[in-house]
């Protein structure tokens, strides 16, 4: 909280607008039932479909009648949800497995670090495609996918931390005192990781997101007839001349983005200044 | 004297040391590519999948018959480990990649087809993002905290947040449809040309043809897709060419030229750019990799008949041999342009040692 205050009383315009859309986007998702005027899924009415934008259809309505505008509300549930709980796997698998490997090192440290060079040495795009087509198309698989591709850089981060750390002369004291590896971990090394891996986070939520939205405009994240941004933009490929079917899912995908992007780049230049050059 | 000596002989040490480094990336890259192939072959075959289901049809699936012919044609029916050995000697000594599911070609050939499509993309897209990259991190360091600063900053950023499906689409929507000024899909006008032979990278062929007006065809074919494919990549060109300007311009070394009376524009050309664009090298890298994965999107949009639609494709009928193919040639690809940079950046910055 202390952190949140200070951040807010920098002069730091980017950040304070990305938490602000961010925020939105969150009550979005969370009032969706009040804010909608009609249901995503069921208020189908087939002889007005493709309804250009109106007072009654304030994003226009889509191949089946139903209106843009609500799908476009709800489907930030499923998006946001889904890009949180990417990175919150990944987090909890990439530290768990990047301290070990950086405390204990040697051969574990070089088996687990060539297996993410392994997962690294592929545009995670294609590879979260293939896992997710090969798993079946459905929201857990392809959340799955993307835990798989992303927890190697949290791994990564972890790892060179513990690494940078354990030599310092308070582990060793710890350790002569009589702690437990666990203890050393726990309380120790992993804290120090915290500043690093929150930045991650916030920027690695944007881009779940994105990703999120592309699998499932490929057609390899949520099955219809579910709102979900990315498939929403497909459809829109199909019906081309009908601009609002695609263009307003977009912009709900492409302001997320940029709020976590903004989030992500006001903590990092707060935390650390000399991180900007490392992450780029 | 001395020191002519002492610098051939640094010379010598500091090229036996790239070599020394180059052979033992190269050894990393075979095991790297070795892990990468058994990766994928598991995923593709450890999965709930059915492959028989994913391409045959349903009156097909009924006869029991028709999908243990199926399986027994494809190795389905053997122990996992036996088909990966099968298909490594296949690959390695009959340089063969097996025969795709879906179009029951042989996917060496398909992806020496599509290959030229997708290089030819992404070397404009490279292109397109390093110029324009550069030219905004530049404008936007000398112009720091100025409105243009901010504006460009905020392009940059809209740049990695934009989702490439929906920016291609728009873009597509706009200067095709709307405003027809660019043709859309494929290579090329297919009423009018039939290009044959040749590299299959049609911009040098139609120059090594003298067929001009192909040429322009294929360029004003190509543009929009580099342009969004790019588009990411430049955003993290940009902000990289920024910070780093702006950290070169405040060191030691800039004051003095500058006290030298030295004019502006050619502190920072001459100067600092040199030092600054470095880093930059590595982000390309990265913008790279991002490249090949945006490439599924903009050659879905564009139909451009590359790597990126022939993987979607792949993955979606479950065409397990092709995905085994394109993705070897896909982390082939991406491992060999990060060794390229890595070398690249020692080359160019004499303070990096190889180690």
């Amino acid at each position: 909280m202390k952190v949140l205050k200070e951040l807010l009383m920098q002069k730091n315009i980017m950040f304070k607008v990305g938490l602000f859309i961010f925020f939105a986007w969150i009550l979005i998702a969370i009032l969706a039932p009040v804010l909608s005027p009609f249901d995503p899924i069921n208020d189908q009415d087939i002889v007005r479909k493709f309804e250009a934008p109106s007072s009654e259809h304030w994003f226009g309505t889509d191949e089946l009648g139903r209106d843009v505008f609500s799908r476009v509300l709800y489907a930030s549930r499923v998006s946001i949800t889904c890009g949180l709980i990417t990175v919150l796997i990944s987090l909890v698998v990439g530290v768990f497995f990047g301290g070990l490997a950086g405390y204990i090192g040697g051969v574990v440290d070089d088996v687990m670090m060539r297996f993410s060079e392994m997962i690294q040495s592929f545009p995670p795009l294609i590879l979260a495609m293939v896992i997710a087509a090969a798993l079946g198309p459905n929201i857990s698989n392809s959340v799955l996918a993307m835990a798989i591709i992303w927890w190697p850089n949290y791994a990564r981060l972890t790892r060179s931390i513990v690494i940078s750390i354990k030599g310092n002369d308070y582990v060793t004291a710890s350790r002569v005192l009589g702690a437990t590896h666990t203890r050393i971990l726990g309380k120790e090394l992993l804290p120090n990781s915290v500043g690093s891996m929150v930045v991650m986070c916030t920027l690695d939520l944007g881009n779940a997101i994105l990703m999120f939205s592309g699998l499932s405009f490929l057609g390899l994240g949520i099955q219809p007839p579910v709102p979900e941004w990315g498939a929403m933009v497909s459809e829109g490929v199909r019906n081309s001349a009908k601009w609002w079917i695609s263009t307003f899912p977009g912009l709900a995908i492409f302001t997320v983005a940029i709020g976590a992007n903004f989030i992500g780049d006001g903590l990092r230049d707060y935390l650390d200044p000399k991180m900007r050059r490392t992450i780029g | 004297m001395l020191s002519l000596q002492y610098q051939s002989e640094t010379f010598r040490k500091d090229v036996s040391d790239l070599l020394r480094y180059i052979i033992r990336r190269l050894c990393l890259m075979v095991v790297l590519l070795f892990g990468v192939s058994v990766l994928v072959f598991l995923i593709s075959h450890f999965v709930p999948s059915n492959p028989a289901a994913a391409n045959l049809s349903q009156t097909a699936l009924n006869d029991p018959e028709i999908v243990a012919a199926y399986e027994a044609k494809w190795g389905l029916d053997k122990p996992v480990w036996e088909q990966y050995i099968i298909y490594m000697k296949n690959i390695l000594v009959n340089h063969d990649l097996g025969t795709s599911i879906r179009t029951g070609r042989p996917i060496l050939d398909e992806l020496k087809q599509y290959f030229p499509a997708t290089l030819e993309l992404s070397i404009f897209a490279m292109l397109i993002a390093i110029v324009l990259g550069v030219t905004f991190g530049v404008i936007s360091a000398i112009f720091q905290n100025k409105p243009i600063d901010h504006i460009v900053r905020a392009v940059s950023v809209s740049g990695v947040s934009l989702p490439s499906f929906w920016f291609a689409l728009l873009v597509m929507n706009l200067f095709c449809s709307v405003m027809n000024i660019f043709p859309s899909g494929n290579r090329y006008d297919a009423r009018l040309f039939a290009p044959n032979g040749g590299t299959g990278l049609y911009v040098i062929d139609a120059i090594s043809w003298n067929n001009w007006p192909l040429l322009s065809d294929v360029l004003a074919h190509l543009f929009l897709p580099a342009l969004v494919l790019g588009f990411f990549t430049m955003g993290l060109i940009t902000r990289q060419t920024r910070s780093n300007l702006l950290e070169v311009m405040s060191s030691d070394y800039i004051r003095t030229a500058r006290s030298k009376g030295m004019k502006e524009s050619r502190v920072v050309w001459r100067h600092a750019l040199g030092n600054a664009l470095v880093p930059v090298i590595t982000v390309s890298g990265m913008g790279f990799c991002n490249l090949l994965g945006g490439m599924v999107f903009v050659e879905k949009i564009f139909s451009w008949p590359g790597i990126g639609q022939y993987a979607y494709l792949a993955a979606v009928n479950l065409d397990f041999p092709a995905i085994c193919g394109v993705s070897l040639l896909i982390a082939l690809t991406y491992v060999v342009v990060n060794l390229f940079i890595d070398i690249l950046y020692g080359v160019i910055d004499p303070r990096i040692r190889y180690q």
